[in-house]
């Protein structure tokens, strides 16, 4: 079957998909974004984090089908989301659907096609890291990096709507992400520096 | 395989009329896992995600109706006051993301005896709206429901539209055994709720059993106790003997099994100590409310 679906902003048709398909492996296997990892398939991991509508999701436990017309945020589109959520994106109402107005501060895929020029939302190549991204770096959240991208995507989601999480905030957002490394206390320095550099850019 | 996707309600049931087969997928969160691993391969995926009604919820006189595909994240957040037995479950499923997908409709579809929802159902007390396209509604009382491990009332014509939950008259609480906070599946787990209008108590059990079920000997036995010593009127301690009979009973009203989380004495005992404590914080908080009523008046 054929599915039509926008991903990191700009519109995209998968051919052949077997029905029975996860959005994770069309993601990984026919869009050639690999930042979403494979890992457990069964919803238990968190490695396969993106946003569907806006919503983290485990994209292993979404079937293709189901993407249909709707709005994916990969790891590779994390830092122009979050540029664009910084620049207001369609909170301002230029660009009101009713999945806007039912989550404000979430761009729409109008929005980003235009942000999303001369760079590359589809790599995450060519753009300056978000927020959360540059904390894993310096705070040295990331050992083996395959769990990265899910909790960047996750950890992301939070700020958005937790600008000041505490830690139980931060623990309980990050619960369905498992990291077999680090033991996660990087990674909450990560999300806590993400935070207090948030609180100081407003 | 095929996938269907029904614009509106009415077509999702001519569909499952006309392939009985059809695997209804709302969330996907049990369904993928066993395409995922190669544990099924339906015939036909039916796809419910595009039938905006599902996903609503309306708050009644006495109940509840709660679309099937509401996810657990939007029970937590907006029914915490009508229905807080299902909320605290809510709550204790899987992650975040699992949450913001998954809703009671397919915990009901499963039917497996771990699922995190059966037990404040039945505790609360509920029924199951479920619908074909030839026969039209039905309302399947939540104790008629469970009819075997992951088996339920359901007819292979029939989907699961919403669920009727009684909105709560008196506080509830819900336990869970697990390795940690999250992403496990229930070694055991019991709901309770008060039900001061009737002057019952209702109990669920979960994962003790082939099915999710009450424990009725034990809610009998403490009607009669808490009728008895007037303790509805007199919002006195539940006495300790009281407490560890009530506890005892529920744990006699297992059936469980051995397996990789735990053995069936394990999961008998951890019922009997969730069945007092949950006992002990609902009565308490019930006590508090009585005293502040009283003190008002």
């Amino acid at each position: 079957m054929r599915v039509n679906f926008t991903v990191n902003g700009r519109p995209q048709e998968a051919d052949d998909v077997w029905e029975g398909e996860s959005l994770l492996y069309v993601l990984r296997e026919r869009m050639g974004l690999p930042g979403s990892k494979n890992a457990c398939e069964q919803g238990e991991c968190g490695s396969c984090t993106v946003r569907l509508d806006g919503v983290p999701v485990c994209s292993c436990l979404v079937a293709a089908g189901q993407v249909e017309g709707r709005e994916v945020v990969t790891v590779e589109g994390l830092a122009d989301y979050a540029k664009q959520r910084a620049e207001g994106g369609c909170a301002t109402g230029a660009c009101g659907t009713s999945l806007q107005d039912a989550q404000p501060g979430v761009p729409s895929g109008e929005a980003w096609g235009r942000a999303a020029k001369g760079q590359d939302s589809q790599t995450g190549e060519g753009t300056e890291l978000s927020a959360i991204q540059q904390a894993f770096i310096d705070a040295g959240a990331v050992q083996c990096g395959f769990c990265t991208p899910g909790l960047l995507v996750a950890a992301d989601e939070m700020l958005e709507r937790n600008p000041s999480p505490s830690d139980a905030d931060i623990r309980e957002a990050l619960s369905g992400n498992l990291c077999r490394c680090t033991g996660y206390e990087k990674i909450m320095d990560a999300v806590r520096l993400a935070a207090a550099r948030q609180g100081e850019a407003v | 395989m095929d996938f269907l996707r029904p614009a509106s309600w009415g077509e999702a049931l001519a569909a499952k009329a006309e392939h009985p087969t059809a695997v209804p997928i709302a969330g996907g969160t049990d369904v993928m896992v066993e395409i995922n691993f190669d544990h099924r391969r339906p015939e036909y995926l039916l796809d419910l995600n595009r039938i905006g009604d599902l996903e609503e919820w309306e708050v009644g006189a006495d109940s509840v109706r709660l679309g099937a595909s509401v996810p657990y994240t939007r029970i937590m957040e907006n029914l915490r006051g009508e229905l807080p037995g299902l909320a605290l479950a809510s709550h204790t499923v899987a992650s975040p993301q699992i949450r913001n997908r998954g809703g009671v409709g397919g915990n009901l579809g499963t039917a497996s005896p771990a699922g995190d929802a059966h037990p404040a159902l039945l505790a609360a007390g509920a029924e199951v709206e479920v619908e074909s396209a030839r026969r039209g509604t039905r309302l399947i009382p939540i104790d008629a429901f469970f009819t075997g491990v992951k088996r339920n009332a359901l007819a292979a014509d029939e989907l699961i539209r919403a669920v009727h939950i009684k909105k709560a008259d008196g506080p509830q609480q819900f336990s869970k055994v697990g390795t940690r906070n999250a992403m496990v599946i229930a070694v055991c787990a019991f709901g309770l709720a008060l039900h001061p209008e009737t002057r019952t108590v209702r109990t669920g059990i979960g994962s003790a059993a082939p099915t999710p079920v009450r424990a009725k000997a034990a809610e009998e036995f403490l009607n009669a106790a808490l009728e008895e010593g007037g303790f509805w009127d007199n919002g006195k301690i539940i006495t300790p003997s009281v407490a560890q009979r009530f506890a005892d009973l529920c744990s006699a009203a297992c059936n469980p099994i051995d397996d990789v989380r735990g053995t069936a004495s394990y999961r008998r005992h951890a019922v009997g100590i969730m069945a007092r404590r949950t006992l002990t914080w609902t009565w308490e908080s019930y006590r508090g409310t009585a005293a502040h009523v009283e003190g008002v008046a």
